[in-house]
């Protein structure tokens, strides 16, 4: 059986200028934090990401390596608005392809049917159709005759998730209460990266949690990354809840410092200063 | 008999007027955005409204008391609103005459002035399951001529969308509902101590108002104790509303 595992920085290395990437998690849940910090030390750029923001946007943004952006919405949940994304769209930093959340899941799910697009009863009426003048509508050829929006499929050449646990093969469990969309962003993809909080034996998944938590597949897995606190400082339930502390720090500190205190070396580097840092 | 409970507060007729929302909705789930709408949601479930659904703001279905009941993780909760069994009450940074309403931006969406949380779901609620609005601040800023980006969709821009099913707009001044002409918004209630002449004042647009303007209900006093001693004992409410 082939083992997938490799460091974060081998994952980015396989990245390319120009890619269409996914992140996995939900605001400031469960992001796959030490991909992205390891994008970060990376040269990699030129990027159309696609998430449900949160600082992994932010960070990206803050980097100038995200081209375009596909989301609805970017935030770190207890402090609302994110604070580089905010910049960087008052700055015209990033072009914006803003759909609604349903859009986006539905476009998601085009992808990993690979469907060019799914019917979705959201986007008309709203000022979605107007940014984004390449969305096309689509009428039931049943006796409804509704009108909907065709959501295009969200076809990724990457995904990038962080779940609780991994075996070596890829296979991905989550042991908190909500899955979010990860398996949908593997499915999504060409490549998909799956980090880990612990690497286990396969036989060691099941003990941990019922089948159904077994949320990613291998067969939508590339590589597999043992990256304790790896979603830091976005929560990673049940192993640990958001650093709210350190997540005020992202947000108040300028980008420049913060990237140079905390970015600079490698996770190692990072934790120890995350830990030692605070005021 | 415990001490006797001073008069409501401004925030707690603002929480009556957002449980009133809920009122006779039977098995949805209440998805309040914002301090208020939650303890509105929370009373309506505690008294007159026993069959709401509520979250724990994750991804569990619980009862007032915490004890879990479901499982509700994104992918089910977008299923409830395209389902249409859920009334949400969102927020709105801008909203306008016939209930567009803006979360996303302020200023020309090109570039903003202001970039606010972008779009979320308010598109897919708007078109699939009753929505109300709570504005903390009624004011001049919040209830414009035009909003600077449509994200939930208005009564002039519904047209063909079955399950468009706008309420009411609850502010901390009155209550106002689209029975206006071309169903726009029109006062209906104003919170005890408000004029409506202040709640013109406040509103960049010329409010329909209602031939009888009627004044919130204050809370009863099990449900005052109820928002007092069990929902809300911190009092976070008077720093969303204060007075």
């Amino acid at each position: 059986m082939r083992d997938k595992t490799m460091t974060a920085d081998e994952a980015v290395s396989r990245l390319r200028d120009g890619m269409t990437v996914g992140i996995g998690g939900w605001g400031s849940r469960r992001k796959p934090m030490a991909l992205v910090r390891a994008l970060l030390r990376s040269e990699v750029s030129d990027l159309t990401v696609v998430s449900y923001g949160g600082p992994d946007v932010g960070m990206l943004a803050a980097a100038g390596r995200i081209r375009r952006l596909v989301a609805p919405f970017a935030t770190l949940d207890s402090i609302p608005l994110e604070p580089h994304f905010r910049t960087a769209r008052e700055r015209g930093d990033l072009d914006l392809t803003e759909v609604d959340e349903a859009m986006f899941l539905w476009g998601l799910q085009a992808a990993a049917n690979r469907l060019p697009f799914l019917p979705v009863r959201a986007g008309l009426g709203s000022d979605v159709m107007r940014v984004n003048p390449g969305l096309r509508t689509v009428t039931s050829p049943y006796d409804d005759g509704e009108t909907f929006v065709a959501m295009p499929a969200l076809r990724l050449d990457a995904a990038l998730v962080h779940v609780n646990r991994a075996d070596r093969r890829g296979n991905g469990q989550y042991l908190g209460p909500d899955p979010y969309f990860d398996d949908l962003f593997c499915e999504a993809a060409d490549t998909a990266y799956v980090s880990c909080e612990r690497l286990v034996d396969t036989a060691e998944l099941t003990k941990a949690g019922p089948p159904q938590s077994l949320l990613v597949g291998r067969h939508t897995v590339t590589g597999v990354i043992e990256a304790p606190g790896g979603a830091h400082f976005t929560s990673c339930a049940p192993d640990y809840g958001r650093d709210e502390e350190f997540q005020r720090v992202y947000a108040t500190t300028p980008w420049p410092r913060f990237a140079a205190r905390y970015l600079g070396g490698d996770e190692r580097a990072y934790r120890a200063a995350a830990d030692g840092g605070r005021s | 008999m415990t001490e006797a409970m001073t008069e409501a507060t401004r925030a707690e007729h603002c929480v009556i007027a957002c449980a009133e929302e809920w009122r006779g909705d039977g098995e949805v789930l209440a998805s309040p955005m914002g301090l208020i709408p939650s303890i509105g949601a929370r009373l309506a479930r505690l008294t007159f409204a026993p069959e709401l659904l509520l979250t724990d703001g994750e991804a569990l279905l619980v009862t007032p008391d915490g004890t879990v009941e479901g499982w509700l993780p994104y992918r089910r909760h977008l299923t409830l609103v395209t389902g249409g069994r859920r009334h949400v009450m969102m927020g709105a940074s801008q909203i306008d005459r016939h209930g567009n309403q803006n979360i996303s931006c302020v200023g020309p969406w090109e570039r903003p002035v202001r970039q606010l949380l972008g779009v979320r779901g308010a598109p897919v609620n708007t078109l699939n399951n009753p929505v109300s609005y709570w504005v903390p601040r009624h004011s001049r800023r919040v209830f414009v001529e035009r909003v600077d980006m449509v994200c939930g969709v208005g009564h002039d821009r519904a047209a063909g969308a079955r399950y468009h099913a706008l309420r009411r707009v609850v502010s901390d001044l009155g209550v106002l509902d689209f029975g206006g002409p071309g169903r726009t918004m029109r006062l209906v209630a104003v919170h005890p101590g408000v004029t409506v002449e202040q709640v013109r004042e406040a509103t960049s647009f010329e409010p329909a108002v209602a031939d009888e303007v009627a004044v919130t209900r204050s809370p009863t006093a099990a449900e005052l104790r109820l928002i007092r001693e069990v929902i809300d004992p911190g009092n976070a409410r008077a720093r969303e509303v204060a007075g």
